[in-house]
């Protein structure tokens, strides 16, 4: 995962012959880690795969925007979570809206609901709360909570993908770890974790 | 220290972001505050059911088409680019000859050839004033240069 914030999209025009050959590699190359950061943003692997696809392609429209000092997983990083928050608030406001029509005589759906237990392996009852757990944190908390135990990140590449230094990013995954804590807390009833 | 600044700290802790002097430090901390080992024996907790949890990979053809669909909506931008800027060419040209049709037409009335100018220097109004508006916004901007 070191190479996440390398120097790599001017290498890698460098030794292309056109823009879009040069990203055919980097979208190879970052496919993976783009739909799992999506999946641990969103919940559910269709609106992951889409939105991490949609990401490259508003990247490549915006090729020119990454200067010649462009680290390119930072800058796309930005693409992609500001896509996944929007899909995320748009839902929301869907959902509102369906609450608000009369016909639909549903209950209320928390967030983490829509984090579908079917994507994770291994299924166990404790992962399900885990998962479930991170879908209804907030989205500055669950991001740092998915780069750092889905992606592996380290503190240092945590600040530069999310344009921050390294203190910011240790107070948050305090907190956010702190939220989580409580959700599962309060999910089984005052226990601890 | 105080304990918030070693709270803080549990975090570079656990995720073994710590220098060999910072975690000396912090483990002689722990050692005389419960308060602060009783929390990070709960993260530490946290932290291991968290890393239990793996996500589902996808299948290969996944992965050998993600590429495919990538590319397939840069053309399909650059159809729809190529597409409206066509469109936007025609109907001015379309909008150009019916308005000469109709100015030229020595059949249609004064006042239609009237109405249809007014209408035409309203529009124009609305273009510039627009422009104007927007001209005006972006060079304000603070942020303009700030790349999103």
């Amino acid at each position: 995962m070191s190479s996440l914030c390398d120097n790599e999209a001017v290498a890698v025009l460098d030794s292309c012959r056109s823009t879009r050959e040069a990203f055919e590699v980097i979208v190879n190359r970052h496919m993976k880690d783009a739909y799992f950061i999506a999946l641990g943003l969103v919940g559910n692997r269709e609106d992951a795969l889409e939105l991490s696809q949609e990401a490259f392609y508003r990247a490549y429209k915006h090729f020119d925007q990454l200067n010649s000092k462009g680290k390119f997983f930072p800058w796309f990083y930005q693409i992609l979570r500001n896509l996944c928050f929007s899909h995320l608030r748009k839902r929301k406001v869907r959902r509102a809206s369906s609450l608000d029509d009369p016909d639909a005589g549903e209950a209320p759906v928390e967030m983490g609901d829509h984090f579908d237990p079917e994507t994770v392996a291994e299924r166990s009852e404790s992962k399900d709360r885990v998962w479930k757990a991170i879908g209804q944190l907030d989205e500055k908390h669950r991001e740092v909570i998915i780069l750092r135990h889905f992606q592996n990140l380290s503190y240092e590449e945590m600040a530069k993908v999310l344009f921050c230094n390294k203190g910011t990013v240790t107070s948050r995954l305090y907190y956010a770890r702190k939220r989580l804590k409580e959700i599962l807390e309060h999910e089984k009833g005052g226990q601890n974790v | 220290m105080t304990c918030q600044d070693h709270k803080e700290l549990m975090m570079a802790y656990l995720d073994n972001e710590l220098d060999d002097e910072q975690r000396q430090a912090f483990e002689r901390h722990l050692a005389s505050c419960s308060e602060c080992a009783k929390e990070m024996e709960e993260f530490a907790r946290l932290k291991q059911v968290t890393d239990s949890v793996h996500l589902v990979e996808p299948e290969d053809r996944i992965w050998e088409q993600y590429w495919d669909h990538v590319y397939n909506r840069i053309e399909r931008g650059l159809g729809w680019c190529i597409f409206s800027i066509a469109g936007i060419l025609l109907v001015i040209y379309g909008g150009f000859k019916a308005i000469e049709g109709i100015i030229t037409d020595p059949t249609v009335g004064l006042l239609l050839k009237a109405g249809l100018l007014v209408l035409l220097v309203g529009l124009a109004v609305l273009f510039v004033s627009v422009c104007r508006e927007r001209v005006y916004f972006w060079s304000k901007d603070r942020y303009k240069d700030v790349r999103r």
